[in-house]
């Protein structure tokens, strides 16, 4: 139907294996992202979603580990790539920013040399041409006397300057794709604005497609395209932010969408959902969500819904739709 | 740089202080009459005891006695063997240098080992190898030194006779040049594998745990991401920031390290201060037991400063105020 | 945090309540090999140590048991040393001292230390910084030389060897119990009793004090250990009790004479790094059983 994506994961499952069990993280995550769009990741802290972004990446560390599935970039298949090769597009055509800036610097290398080794280990240049993108870099992010700067250590920023230094360093060999996990969470709330217009800003000018990993539907209406939202290690529902804003199908999203927007809508109370998230080391069966779910029915406790396609990229994990699913756009994950 | 340097120094001062004061509080606490702690426990004439007495004021009240004292061992006046018929600062000055010879060559050699040990092992928590070389680590700081000394000397220098059993120096090698050098070296060997077994033990503990829970930090992650090797991953930006700590130890560790310095070089007859230190507890020679503790405390002290300036120099966010 | 794995894991379980199982405290223990094996020596070696008069084929200090510098054979599997005594007979004795001065040490150290530290964490401000000052002073100056100067000016006694060791070691008990005091002291529970008119003496002792002792406990196993160490230092420069043979004093015996008589040093060495080790796996087992939030200890 159309250009293969940019990026493209299919059943990805990575659990974490710790002293107190087996943690499903990521249990059978398929999502697309298409060159030059903007897509989201939404959930509740602790669903899976930054530990997807580090399968993507291959950055998954013991006792993590990547057991199935397929993640295809610029149509190659990561993960039987060696470990050379993958660093190759890591910081490179994939790269990625994080949570919080004041940890994510290294606090003995000065911010200039943090930039160049990057550009060096991905570009062909010298180190002085290096330093030039590097200046280039943190101009583009609008840090002001960059020049200055490249010769500071991290604890000299501030924390969203730090930010634009790690967004500077992600962008600086032009990534085809930029995966930001929760890049404004550790911010203030003025900076958090700010450092997002420029994530859009500097997309836009590089034509990079960019995953944002957040729990925040807020930027995900502002900033996004498209949008996976994801629930106790799995997507529960896709679609365009439209769609998704204007017709939730998953209870999750309803009840996500009421807790985020409250005020706003018909609710007047800020509520939050009703429940406990799960276990992710001894999840609900049959549906995950069904324990907290106001329109659970019987056959939510005992079978675990398929992903039903309600429409071109719209479908969600949810037995209300069992009616409305065309045949044969029916796929099963986990 | 150079004012964090004097004001580092400067507050060093109450600990010298707080040194002397130790050693005027022994002298007058010790079972017996002062004059004899301050002569050591030698038969001498009485009209020398009157003029210990007199020297040391110790006629007069406490506090002027203290000044004096203190004014002698601001002078560098450590007192005088009667023992050795030298004053206390020659004698510990001139086995200084044998001292600082052993001491800094096994130093150097199991921290050095001992870091780049630990960055490996870190790398593979919880594996087969990291298991045993944590054990055999452990084993290494459970001995005592001297008696490790003991045995690598029957085995390798008394039974497979590969190196000299004792000393510095053989009597015929050549007392200049390569030769002697060379001679002063194969002497070092058993001393310095002694006495490195338990620092290194030491020191690759604690890097393996300060590097395990800096691979753990989340600017490694941003590294990764980038596209760095493992490789430069740990050794450029981990192990920088996990030395750091370790440095830290090192310093506070050195007084312990004097200790098995001393048992080290007793063991192997090693012309150095622990030798000193050896015959001058069994003489009881107590102006040199004092002596040894004064240089020997200034030297932990002088260790710790330089530890801080290096610490302040590989961290950027120490302020030199 | 701690690990990378264990910070997403961290994510992906904390923030969400799991029901973590309850694993019995043997089990850790039992589970980390190690410590295991340091248990059990020391469950042969302690009884050796205490029952060595009963278990011991000759009196430790006959002399001419024996030939003299006979290598180890039936009976004397230790072999005998220059006056013919035997070398079992006397490290099963050595043990013996070795052990009371370790213990004895651990205990006036650790004593010392908790009082010192709990006074500190407890009343906090200008006693804290008085105390912390002193600790510090303590931590900096070369113990063992104060140790060596202690026991040359005193008199080697057995009294005043553990008083010296004691001196040597309680700045670290002081520094683990002070901190300690200070997270706890914050803690709810202690707010709660202090809300409920409990005097300072309640608090300390019954509140505060117990939750403290897992720490303190693991500390006082590594502290035996390091006690005997510093004991067999000190013996070996000459500063044994000499009424009391134990394994130091018999390795600076040995100085002179094992080149001839390699088991005449061999076995009591072996004995206190066997004891040693044996403490140190113990003491690292239990840190796993009772602080499980610093494993990597």
């Amino acid at each position: 139907m159309q250009a293969s994506p940019l990026l493209r994961a299919e059943g990805l499952v990575t659990h974490l294996f710790t002293d107190s069990g087996r943690v499903r993280a990521v249990d059978g995550v398929s999502l697309e992202v298409r060159a030059g769009e903007a897509v989201a990741l939404v959930g509740e802290s602790g669903c899976g979603k930054s530990m997807t972004a580090l399968s993507l990446m291959r950055l998954v560390r013991p006792p993590g580990r990547i057991l199935e599935g397929v993640v295809e970039f610029e149509g190659t298949p990561l993960l039987p790539l060696s470990d050379a090769e993958m660093r190759r597009l890591r910081g490179g055509r994939l790269a990625m920013i994080f949570q919080d800036p004041m940890t994510y610097l290294n606090p003995l290398m000065r911010v200039g040399a943090q930039i160049v080794e990057a550009i060096v280990l991905h570009q062909k240049v010298s180190a002085q041409a290096a330093r030039t993108i590097a200046l280039e870099a943190l101009e583009r992010v609008r840090i002001p006397a960059a020049a200055t700067v490249l010769d500071y250590f991290p604890h000299q920023l501030s924390g969203g300057m730090r930010q634009r230094v790690l967004i500077a360093m992600a962008i600086s060999s032009r990534p085809s794709l930029l995966i930001a996990d929760e890049p404004t969470t550790a911010l203030d709330v003025t900076v958090q604005a700010q450092i997002m217009q420029l994530l859009a800003e500097v997309r836009r000018a590089l034509g990079s497609a960019l995953l944002l990993i957040t729990h925040d539907f807020g930027l995900v209406a502002e900033y996004c395209d498209r949008v996976y939202v994801m629930y106790a290690g799995q997507i529960v529902e896709e679609g365009s932010v439209f769609d998704v804003f204007e017709r939730p199908r998953h209870p999750y999203t309803r009840a996500l969408l009421r807790s985020t927007l409250g005020p706003d809508k018909r609710v007047a109370s800020f509520t939050t959902i009703e429940g406990q998230p799960p276990s992710l080391i001894a999840p609900p069966r049959g549906c995950r969500f069904h324990p907290r779910c106001p329109e659970a029915m019987a056959r939510c406790a005992s079978e675990s819904p398929p992903r039903f396609g309600l429409g071109v990229g719209v479908a969600a994990r949810c037995w209300l739709h069992a009616g409305d699913a065309p045949a044969g756009r029916e796929v099963a994950h986990g | 740089m150079l004012f964090y340097v004097a004001r580092r120094l400067a507050q060093a001062v109450p600990l010298v202080f707080v040194i002397i004061l130790i050693n005027f509080f022994l002298i007058h606490a010790a079972p017996g009459d002062p004059v004899f702690v301050l002569l050591g426990s030698m038969d001498t004439t009485p009209e020398f005891v009157e003029r210990v007495r007199r020297e040391f004021g110790l006629d007069q009240p406490l506090w002027v006695q203290f000044a004096t004292y203190l004014g002698k061992i601001l002078s560098l006046d450590l007192g005088y063997s009667l023992r050795f018929q030298e004053p206390v600062l020659g004698l510990i000055l001139d086995r200084l240098p044998a001292t600082l010879l052993l001491m800094g060559t096994a130093l150097t050699v199991s921290s050095v080992v001992g870091i780049l040990l630990g960055a490996i092992a870190a790398r593979r928590p919880y594996s087969v190898t990291d298991h045993a070389s944590t054990i055999v680590a452990l084993a290494g700081y459970s001995m005592p030194v001297f008696w490790l000394g003991q045995i690598m000397l029957i085995v390798f220098a008394l039974h497979l006779a590969w190196f000299p059993t004792q000393g510095m120096y053989s009597l015929r090698a050549p007392s200049e040049g390569w030769g002697r050098v060379m001679d002063i070296a194969r002497h070092m060997v058993l001393p310095v594998i002694t006495y490195s077994v338990y620092h290194l033990a030491l020191v690759y503990r604690l890097t393996r745990v300060k590097m395990q829970e800096t691979l753990a930090l989340d600017f490694i992650t941003t590294a990764r991401a980038k596209g760095v090797p493992e490789g430069r991953v740990v050794f450029v930006h981990a192990l920088r920031n996990a030395v750091l700590p370790v440095v830290t130890v090192i310093g506070l560790n050195f007084g312990f390290m004097l200790a098995g310095s001393v048992l080290t070089e007793t063991v192997f007859a090693w012309p150095g201060m622990g030798r000193l230190l050896f015959d001058a507890i069994g003489a009881r020679d107590y102006p040199v037991l004092m002596g040894l503790f004064t240089v020997l405390s200034l030297m932990v002290i002088i260790a710790n400063v330089i530890t801080d300036v290096i610490y302040a120099m590989v961290d950027p966010r120490v302020i030199y105020r | 945090m701690s690990t990378a794995g264990a910070m997403q894991a961290a994510e992906a379980t904390a923030q969400m309540p799991v029901i973590a199982p309850h694993v019995p405290a043997w089990r850790i223990f039992a589970r980390n090999g190690t410590a295991a094996f340091g248990a059990i020596v020391l469950a042969v070696l302690i009884p050796l140590a205490v029952l060595g008069p009963f278990l011991a084929p000759f009196d430790p200090s006959r002399v001419n048991a024996g030939p003299p510098m006979a290598g180890p054979h039936w009976p004397h599997v230790f072999g005998t040393d220059d006056l013919g005594r035997d070398v079992f007979s006397r490290v099963a004795d050595g043990l013996r001292v070795s052990l009371l001065v370790g213990f004895g040490a651990a205990s006036f150290s650790t004593g010392l230390g908790v009082v010192v530290g709990g006074v500190a964490g407890f009343f906090g401000r200008f006693i804290d910084d008085l105390l912390m000052r002193i600790t510090e002073i303590f931590q900096v100056i070369p113990r063992f030389f104060l140790g060596v100067l202690l026991v040359a000016f005193f008199g080697a006694s057995i009294f005043n060897i553990i008083f010296a060791i004691a001196i040597l070691s309680w700045p670290e008990v002081a520094r683990v119990v002070r901190s300690e005091f200070l997270s706890l002291r914050a803690r709810q529970f202690v707010d709660a009793a202090r809300v409920a008119g409990a005097s300072r003496r309640t608090l300390i002792f019954s509140e505060i004090l117990p939750n403290a002792m897992g720490p303190v406990v693991v500390n006082g196993t590594l502290l035996v250990g390091q006690a005997m160490l510093l004991e067999a230092g000190l013996s070996y420069l000459g500063l044994g009790d000499p009424s009391l043979v134990s394994l130091g004093v018999m390795l600076q015996e040995a100085q002179q004479i094992m080149r001839t008589a390699w088991w005449t040093t061999a076995f009591p060495g072996l004995m206190i790094f066997l004891a040693v080790l044996s403490l140190n796996l113990v003491g690292d087992g239990l840190n796993d059983v009772l602080n499980p939030r610093s494993r990597e200890r």
